[in-house]
């Protein structure tokens, strides 16, 4: 039991922080609103779910200017890639022995 | 059991924020339907009244187009096949708007530019193609070039919306291909690939997801 839940990754707990890693697992990089709309939550909660795993070394933050306008996006690192297959693949192994 | 359920709804999420983010799912069926209407309407036109009920044969009178008397029909066959065209792209992005604002997703998103990219690149591609062809006096290959580059376009659609649309797109890509051999028949073909092709795949995508 014990070795099964070894790779569940505490960072990845919230459901906004999978759903901002499965986005980002599937797209080179994801600007900041339409993450808040694909993920149906407020700025501050995105934002703070966003700080979180940038500390961790999960994802990349990516400023750039569109035009005049301040564009951010962001992007999974190699951690967040390889962090992220493991928790999933952990998830996977719980549901299929119990 | 707890933590099950859990890991299950997890995955269940981690699902669908991956199709969502990466696919524009809000193409609606409708699309689909209109387009195939107007395809047929228009190839009705063509042939009732530009084509004069059929009497003037598509292919043989087309064979000489520097002639001034055939350039009159040539831009009638073009207008209508644009105004084909211009009412399918708004229909289909009147309807997939609504569909988007129904679910209360965004209808410009970074899966809708994905999308339209890789459609637009066989599909600017191909209208070119046809422009040569046009010019080069190769009347009878433009159905089939139009069906050919319009199938490679929604093969490559099928990455970033429904996969089905895969499967029109290599339908197109035949009927293209057949038609090819068969030239004389453009209108018939027009009908089959750009109209019952996409009738019927509008009104199983409908059914599928929205109805």
């Amino acid at each position: 039991m014990k070795d099964l839940i070894a790779n569940i990754n505490k960072v990845f707990e919230s459901r906004v922080r999978l759903g901002i890693m499965s986005i980002l697992m599937v797209n080179a990089a994801y600007d900041f609103n339409s993450l808040k709309v694909t993920l149906n939550v407020t700025d501050g909660n995105l934002a703070s779910h966003l700080k979180a795993l940038e500390e961790k070394g999960m994802i990349r933050v990516n400023k750039q200017f569109v035009g005049r306008k301040p564009n951010t996006s962001y992007s999974a690192t190699e951690t967040g890639i390889t962090d992220f297959q493991l928790h999933l693949k952990a998830l996977e192994n719980l549901i299929n022995t119990q | 059991m707890e933590n099950n359920s859990q890991s299950v709804e997890d995955i269940k999420t981690i699902r669908k924020m991956m199709e969502e983010s990466s696919r524009f799912l809000s193409l609606s069926g409708l699309s689909g339907i209109f387009a195939g209407v107007f395809a047929i309407a228009g190839a009705l036109i063509a042939y009732f009244l530009i084509l004069n009920n059929g009497s003037i044969h598509y292919d043989e009178y087309f064979r000489s187009l520097s002639e001034k008397e055939t350039q009159v029909l040539r831009w009638q066959l073009i207008a209508d096949a644009l105004g084909v065209l211009v009412l399918s792209v708004i229909f289909a992005l009147y309807f997939s708007f609504q569909k988007a604002k129904r679910e209360g997703k965004i209808f410009w998103s970074p899966a809708s530019k994905n999308l339209l990219t890789n459609i637009l690149i066989p599909l600017i591609t191909g209208g070119i193609f046809i422009i040569v062809l046009l010019i080069q006096n190769h009347i009878q290959l433009v159905v089939p070039g139009l069906l050919i580059f319009y199938g490679l376009a929604l093969v490559n659609a099928g990455k970033f919306t429904y996969g089905e649309i895969f499967y029109l797109g290599i339908l197109e890509i035949i009927t293209g291909l057949v038609s090819a051999f068969f030239t004389g028949w453009g209108l018939i073909f027009w009908i089959f690939g750009f109209g019952i092709l996409h009738i019927i795949y509008g009104l199983v995508m409908y059914r599928k997801y929205e109805a």
